[in-house]
């Protein structure tokens, strides 16, 4: 049996339209896998298909979390056997503050019937510390979700909520969009740690420039709905360098036969 | 105290709202009196007589039955037309004695009210109890300390009896029967419920409570409310309802008049969770006088149809209202609310909060009317109408209505709809929540604020009834 996401043969309809056209790749534990492509490619769509949102209909193929189909799953159980999606852009839910969200979840994991009640206070203090050390202040905790949150706040509040659920394996959908170099610097830093942890990262970017600080062990580069080339960290030096216009030439067209 | 008063209602509920509780009604206990049929003349004579009336109460009932006669059917009134009032149990005695001792009750009764935690909410958090069952209160207790300072709470039938002049003072005074056919149809039906009186400077202060409880199928229940502060004395009273499953439905009209004296304040809290099969229809009215403040929180849960419009007349300059209507309408039900108030004097001020939650097909509709009269010097009167929609097949409807006819006066009005979108509850679900738990959340929230109104131990209930309501064993209720 194999462990971690399989993504085998993925055909996929996003409300009529077809976007993904046959994608395979593996997200192994302990590893980084980073899904680079333009914008369209069909990224964003993968992440949510893994997820199981509604209007994302698989034609053919399948997901497997450690050898195990996951399509029939609705999305909250996909998210119970392991999986964490960090968006590019959360929405905000008004009425529901950030703490509330994370003790509902972790509640949710330990099987409590009362969403809402703090069972353990240390669980709390660890909520604080974390979003400390990820430079989010306590009254962001205490806030609406999103609501009036800076692009960097919201992911950074992504991302600590990752760190609070400890999922298997962790979908980010570019995390580095909308942050200073310092923020990048710093969800690079945890990314680093959570892979050290065993964790299973699904890296979604457009740009190779969070790669400075952390190195993928496997590169998948998306062009149409289609795996383009798959390879290892050189592949991302190659996109940084000569764009994604080559990378079609190259490995579609196959009009590069050189670099 | 307050935190054993939780402790004790979480325990009870134990993962179960009231109607849940109660459970399923295949048999109803043998009512020592059942007066079904059409509403004539002679049985509200037959119930006048079984409850041994003066004779001005008698009269007033007749009075009001030829009013009902004459009335038409309220034209606002959506889906009433289910209710054949001909075939309803017009009035049903149990077969238990009036007591102050739970232990007195007939088993099945006192096992109601035990289930319901109320004995023990009783001991430790209120300052009395009224608990009417069907049509005649059973029950009804109040802490002696309180009587001795001559705060009266008694069945209003008790207190016809014994304080006449007191009862007539304000008796379908503060709701004349005659505003519309079934305030009329009340009057002539009465039976059963509450009578409460604060003497001057008296300040109650842990809450009294009434509930009700229909036991029947096929039932009309229409007890009545009359609390009275007199000047400067204070009181809170807490109603709360709720019935067992049964096939058929019943049908609640029941009525709560307020009279606050000057500087006097009442404040009426309800938690309203009827089974599915009570169609729900109130008339709620309290006066203020000078410097006098009537505060209404009503929360909205139960029932097939809910009509409730709680409203103030501040009759005298300097008083005051708080309105607040919390209705929640998930499945196919409808909740008819909104607040009303009459500005008459100057200086007086009201607040309306109204919050409407929409979800699997419910319909919220929102009726508020706010008057300043001409003379109503510096009135001020502000109205937040919020709606929360959770789907497409859901509908909240605002229908504000301000008139204002004194041009120094202030009104201000605020509404706003929000409707979860797939986004949000994609977002939601993706953190391992389904959709009802989602949706929880986001009716919790939208509530936050007005928690804070209630008592702790009730703002608990209602926070477990509402994630109740969003979760599978919600779902049957």
């Amino acid at each position: 049996m194999s462990k971690g996401l399989e993504v085998v043969d993925l055909h996929v309809n996003v409300y009529g339209k077809k976007v993904l056209k046959g994608v395979s790749l593996n997200v192994g534990y302990g590893a980084i896998h980073a899904i680079m492509g333009p914008n369209g490619s069909g990224k964003s769509t993968l992440a949510y298909t893994v997820m199981g949102r509604e209007g994302y209909e698989v034609e053919q193929g399948d997901i497997r979390l450690d050898g195990e189909s996951i399509l029939d799953l609705p999305t909250e159980e996909r998210a119970l056997k392991g999986l964490f999606m960090a968006l590019q852009d959360p929405p905000q839910i008004p009425g529901v503050r950030l703490t509330t969200l994370m003790i509902a979840a972790l509640n949710k994991r330990q099987g409590s019937s009362d969403l809402t009640r703090v069972r353990d206070p240390k669980v709390v203090r660890r909520m604080y510390s974390l979003a400390e050390e990820l430079g989010l202040s306590r009254d962001l905790l205490q806030r609406e979700i999103n609501v009036g949150f800076s692009g960097g706040e919201k992911k950074r509040s992504e991302l600590l909520q990752a760190l609070v659920v400890r999922p298997k394996i962790i979908i980010l959908d570019e995390p580095d969009s909308g942050l200073d170099v310092d923020g990048v610097k710093k969800v690079s830093e945890y990314l680093v740690d959570l892979k050290a942890q065993g964790h299973g990262i699904m890296l979604i970017t457009h740009y190779a420039r969070m790669f400075k600080y952390v190195k993928p062990d496997m590169v998948t580069v998306l062009l149409d709905g289609r795996v383009a080339v798959q390879g290892g960290p050189e592949l991302a030096d190659l996109v940084e360098e000569r764009g994604y216009a080559y990378i079609r030439r190259r490995y579609v067209e196959g009009k590069e036969s050189t670099i | 105290m307050a935190e054993q008063a939780v402790k004790i209602k979480e325990d009870i509920l134990k993962g179960a709202d009231s109607p849940e509780i109660l459970g399923w009604l295949d048999k109803p206990p043998r009512a020592e009196v059942e007066l079904k049929g059409k509403i004539t003349r002679s049985l509200v004579e037959e119930i006048s007589r079984i409850k041994k009336e003066p004779d001005w109460m008698r009269r007033l009932r007749l009075r009001s039955l030829d009013l009902f006669y004459k009335l038409p059917m309220p034209r606002w009134l959506t889906g009433i037309e289910e209710i054949d009032l001909d075939a309803l149990s017009h009035y049903v005695k149990p077969e238990a004695e009036f007591t102050q001792d739970w232990e007195e009750l007939p088993d099945y009764m006192r096992k109601y009210y035990e289930k319901l935690g109320l004995p023990e909410l009783e001991a430790r958090f209120l300052s009395g109890l009224v608990a009417v069952y069907d049509s005649e209160t059973v029950y009804a207790r109040m802490k002696e300390y309180l009587k001795k300072k001559g705060v009266i709470v008694l069945p209003l039938e008790e207190a016809v009896q014994k304080y006449p002049d007191l009862v007539k003072k304000y008796f379908l005074k503060v709701f004349p029967p005659a505003d519309h056919k079934f305030a009329a149809l009340h009057g002539a039906l009465w039976s059963g419920g509450t009578f409460i009186y604060v003497p001057p400077g008296v300040k109650v202060r842990e809450p009294i409570e009434s509930f009700f409880l229909i036991g029947r199928q096929g039932e009309g229940q229409f007890e009545h409310s009359l609390i009275v502060a007199d000047e400067g004395a204070y009181v809170h009273w807490i109603e709360g309802c709720s019935a067992p499953r049964f096939v058929g439905y019943s049908f609640h009209n029941g009525m709560v008049e307020a009279y606050a004296h000057k500087n006097a304040t009442i404040k009426i809290t309800t938690i309203q969770n009827w089974s599915r099969n009570v169609i729900n229809f109130n008339n709620k009215r309290g006066i203020a006088e000078e410097g006098a403040r009537v505060d209404w929180v009503e929360g909205s849960i139960g029932s097939k149809m809910t009509y409730v419009y709680p409203s103030t007349i501040l009759k005298g300059p300097y008083s005051s209202t708080r309105n607040v209507v919390v209705t929640l309408s998930k499945g196919p039900y409808l909740k008819d609310s909104g607040s009303k108030v009459i500005h008459v004097a100057p200086h007086t001020r009201s607040k309306i909060i109204n919050k409407s939650i929409s979800a699997d097909g419910g319909v919220n509709v929102y009726r508020g009317i706010v008057r300043i009269l001409k003379g109503a010097k510096n009135a001020s009167a502000h109205v937040e109408c919020d709606s929360l929609i959770l789907d497409g097949k859901s509908k909240a409807h605002t229908f504000p209505h301000n008139q204002v006819d004194e041009p120094t006066a202030y009104v201000s009005h605020e509404a706003k709809t929000g409707r979860l979108s797939e986004q949000q509850l994609f977002y939601l679900t993706s953190r391992g929540l389904t959709d009802d738990e989602a949706k929880s959340l986001i009716v919790l929230g939208f509530l936050d604020e007005i928690m804070g109104e209630l008592p702790v131990e009730y703002a608990n209930v209602l926070h477990k009834v509402i994630q109740l309501e969003f979760s599978e064993l919600g779902a049957v209720g």
